[in-house]
């Protein structure tokens, strides 16, 4: 009984993780065609100002306007139109971002845990200090000094993230390099460097996509946090953090104007991490 | 002696990682492109105030002497004087402390509570319906950061059914007859529960959103090592003494699944303290984290670096407490 229970509930995690998978790359899909087509696809400006109507509810509460299918804000900017654009300011932060923290975090992680020695210290070192910096903060700290822009928010994020990757990175080096096959290929004659390159990072790669799609979920909400507290882009552009500033600052009067771009935050936010779980299952060998 | 050993050396890696923290804040103000000076007055000063105001803060000097003054000062409990408000910075950050400690303590308290309860009750009706609930649970907990649970919860208790308070520490309108900043705690020594009410009514949905993400990690964990323990055989000879389920659970398997969930839980516990900064920010809650913001925002450079030195105070602080009580713990290591 305990045995075909067993059997079961494998294949009932691998059909919810396949489910997931799929939800979750769906709804990232249709994001990045929103943000791709975003000018076509909005049914208003995003900038487009009009006092006369503002704080519009949505479609289906009374005093609705035609047109503006989630309602206003209180300078009466249509709020769909402003989460589409908002999907590309956080979408290219979370594949900009994501990519170059992935690239200097997984670069360090594997030196350090395949080479060891002083490079291995001095990076552990350095994530140590890194550890100890409130991250929050120090992102704020960074866009402060760095000036506000999509760049900066980049390089922030890459600063304050490398950690993530170099610290798995170099567990999962280490464990690699214990490992015979890395003693084989050493004993007929490949390099270090070699080594390291051929015999370990495909073998470290897919732990790397894995951290890789959840790092662009987290850059998503560093950059909405940013814009929460009106240090990211221009204040003029439309970003779903800076949509939740404004709608906290008036939830009792126009609740829409916090609930929307929150719901959207937090599917993009749930999807990322749930595709980063689904390809954790995938790849694991015990699971398949 | 090797705890002694073992104590001296983290001791001294923890010294080096701190002087690490000083040396970054430090020069990342500094270095990057923008004149602190010129960060600190508004647009339009003259080179004659700037030049005044470079003198003042020592700022004409070379960078290196720069940070010797600067460290000389901290190392004597001397963080310097805030920009925005001209008081000493030590008196605000520790002024500000109690609060961000008080919603740390809380909300750890809260995912203790929180995922020890699902560990348990998905150890007790493993393999179950109930379990699969908490594992998804769990998942979509672990899944979303802080900040936006807090929105949520802001919209649920804040704005669809109005419970709790969405900003403050405190009614303002509140006579407080306290004498420190622990607001939470001294109410309960004076017995004033009226106030104390009225405290946690405003810390309990910072404290939840900051507490979930926490809680979810700890009920995986402890359920993980919980279901391990349940195969043991001692947890097997206990049952065959004829105790219940749940009895062998709490009394015999808890104790020993809990030691790994405890060091993690200490380093979780330092990110839920990174947290607080933009919960507070979001509940207007009067904490460090949201000083800091202002901080941050008005140029405040003696402030952000005082603040940044705190936080990096307590991280460390709190992991090397979780090292040496895991050391003092467990046995393996202690004699190891």
């Amino acid at each position: 009984m305990d045995k075909s229970g067993a059997v079961d509930g494998r294949s009932m995690i691998r059909r919810r993780a396949g489910l997931r998978l799929w939800l979750s790359a769906g709804w990232l899909a249709v994001l990045c065609a929103l943000a791709l087509f975003a000018p076509w696809i909005a049914p208003k400006d995003p900038l487009a100002q009009d006092l006369f109507l503002g704080r519009l509810p949505p479609f289906w509460v009374q005093g609705a306007e035609p047109g503006y299918w989630l309602g206003t804000d209180s300078l009466g900017r249509d709020v769909l139109s402003r989460i589409i654009h908002g999907a590309r300011v956080a979408l290219a932060v979370a594949l900009a971002a994501g990519t170059i923290t992935c690239l200097v975090g997984a670069s360090l992680g594997l030196m350090a845990g395949f080479l060891r020695g002083w490079v291995d210290m001095v990076i552990s070192r350095l994530i140590d200090i890194w550890m100890a910096f409130p991250p929050v903060l120090f992102s704020i700290l960074l866009i402060a000094v760095l000036g506000p822009g999509l760049g900066s928010i980049i390089i922030a994020i890459v600063v304050i993230d490398w950690t993530r990757f170099a610290r798995v990175v170099r567990a999962e080096a280490m464990a690699q390099g214990a490992m015979d096959y890395v003693a084989s290929a050493r004993v007929a004659g490949r390099g270090r460097l070699g080594t390291m390159v051929r015999e370990i990072l495909p073998n470290v790669l897919p732990t790397i996509v894995v951290l890789l799609t959840l790092e662009m979920g987290i850059a998503v909400i560093v950059e909405a946090i940013l814009s929460f507290v009106n240090l990211s882009i221009s204040t003029d552009d439309p970003t779903w953090g800076g949509m939740i500033a404004e709608g906290r600052t008036s939830v009792h009067q126009a609740w829409w104007v916090l609930v929307f771009p929150l719901v959207t935050l937090f599917l993009t936010v749930l999807s990322f991490s749930q595709l980063g779980e689904g390809l954790k299952d995938r790849f694991d060998p015990v699971l398949r | 002696m090797p705890f002694l050993r073992i104590f001296l050396l983290r001791l001294l890696t923890t010294a080096i990682t701190l002087a690490g923290v000083a040396v970054i804040v430090f020069f990342v103000i500094r270095v990057v492109p923008g004149n602190p000076i010129a960060m600190m007055l508004p647009p339009g000063a003259t080179e004659a105030d700037i030049a005044r105001l470079s003198a003042l803060y020592g700022l004409d000097k070379p960078l290196v002497a720069q940070f010797g003054i600067w460290i000389a000062g901290v190392v004597q409990g001397d963080f310097g004087t805030s920009i925005t408000t001209r008081q000493p910075v030590l008196d605000l950050v520790l002024g500000r402390l109690p609060a961000t400690l008080e919603l740390s303590i809380m909300a750890l308290v809260m995912a203790c509570l929180l995922g020890g309860a699902a560990a348990l009750t998905g150890t007790r009706y493993r393999g179950g319906r109930t379990e699969g609930a908490i594992d998804v649970a769990n998942g979509m907990a672990l899944s979303v950061p802080d900040f936006l649970w807090g929105l949520v919860l802001i919209l649920l208790f804040g704005v669809l059914v109005p419970v709790f308070h969405i900003s403050g520490r405190v009614t303002p309108s509140l006579d407080l007859p306290f004498a420190t900043n622990f607001y939470l705690f001294e109410s309960l020594i004076r017995l004033r529960f009226d106030l104390w009410a009225d405290i946690v009514a405003h810390m309990f949905m910072p404290a939840l959103a900051l507490a979930i993400p926490l809680a979810a990690i700890i009920g995986q964990l402890l359920k993980q090592s919980l279901k391990e323990t349940m195969n043991l055989d001692y947890v097997t000879l206990a049952r065959t003494k004829g105790y219940g389920e749940t009895r062998v659970i709490l009394r015999e398997a808890l104790r020993n699944a809990a030691l790994p969930t405890l060091t993690l839980v200490g380093v979780q516990f330092t990110f839920l303290i990174g947290g607080t900064v933009i919960i507070e920010r979001l509940f207007s809650y009067e904490g460090l984290g949201n000083m800091a913001i202002d901080a941050v925002i008005n140029r405040d450079l003696p402030l952000i670096q005082g603040i940044v030195i705190l936080f990096a105070v307590i991280f460390t602080a709190v992991n090397l407490i979780v090292d040496l009580l895991y050391t003092v713990l467990n046995p393996r290591l202690r004699h190891g």
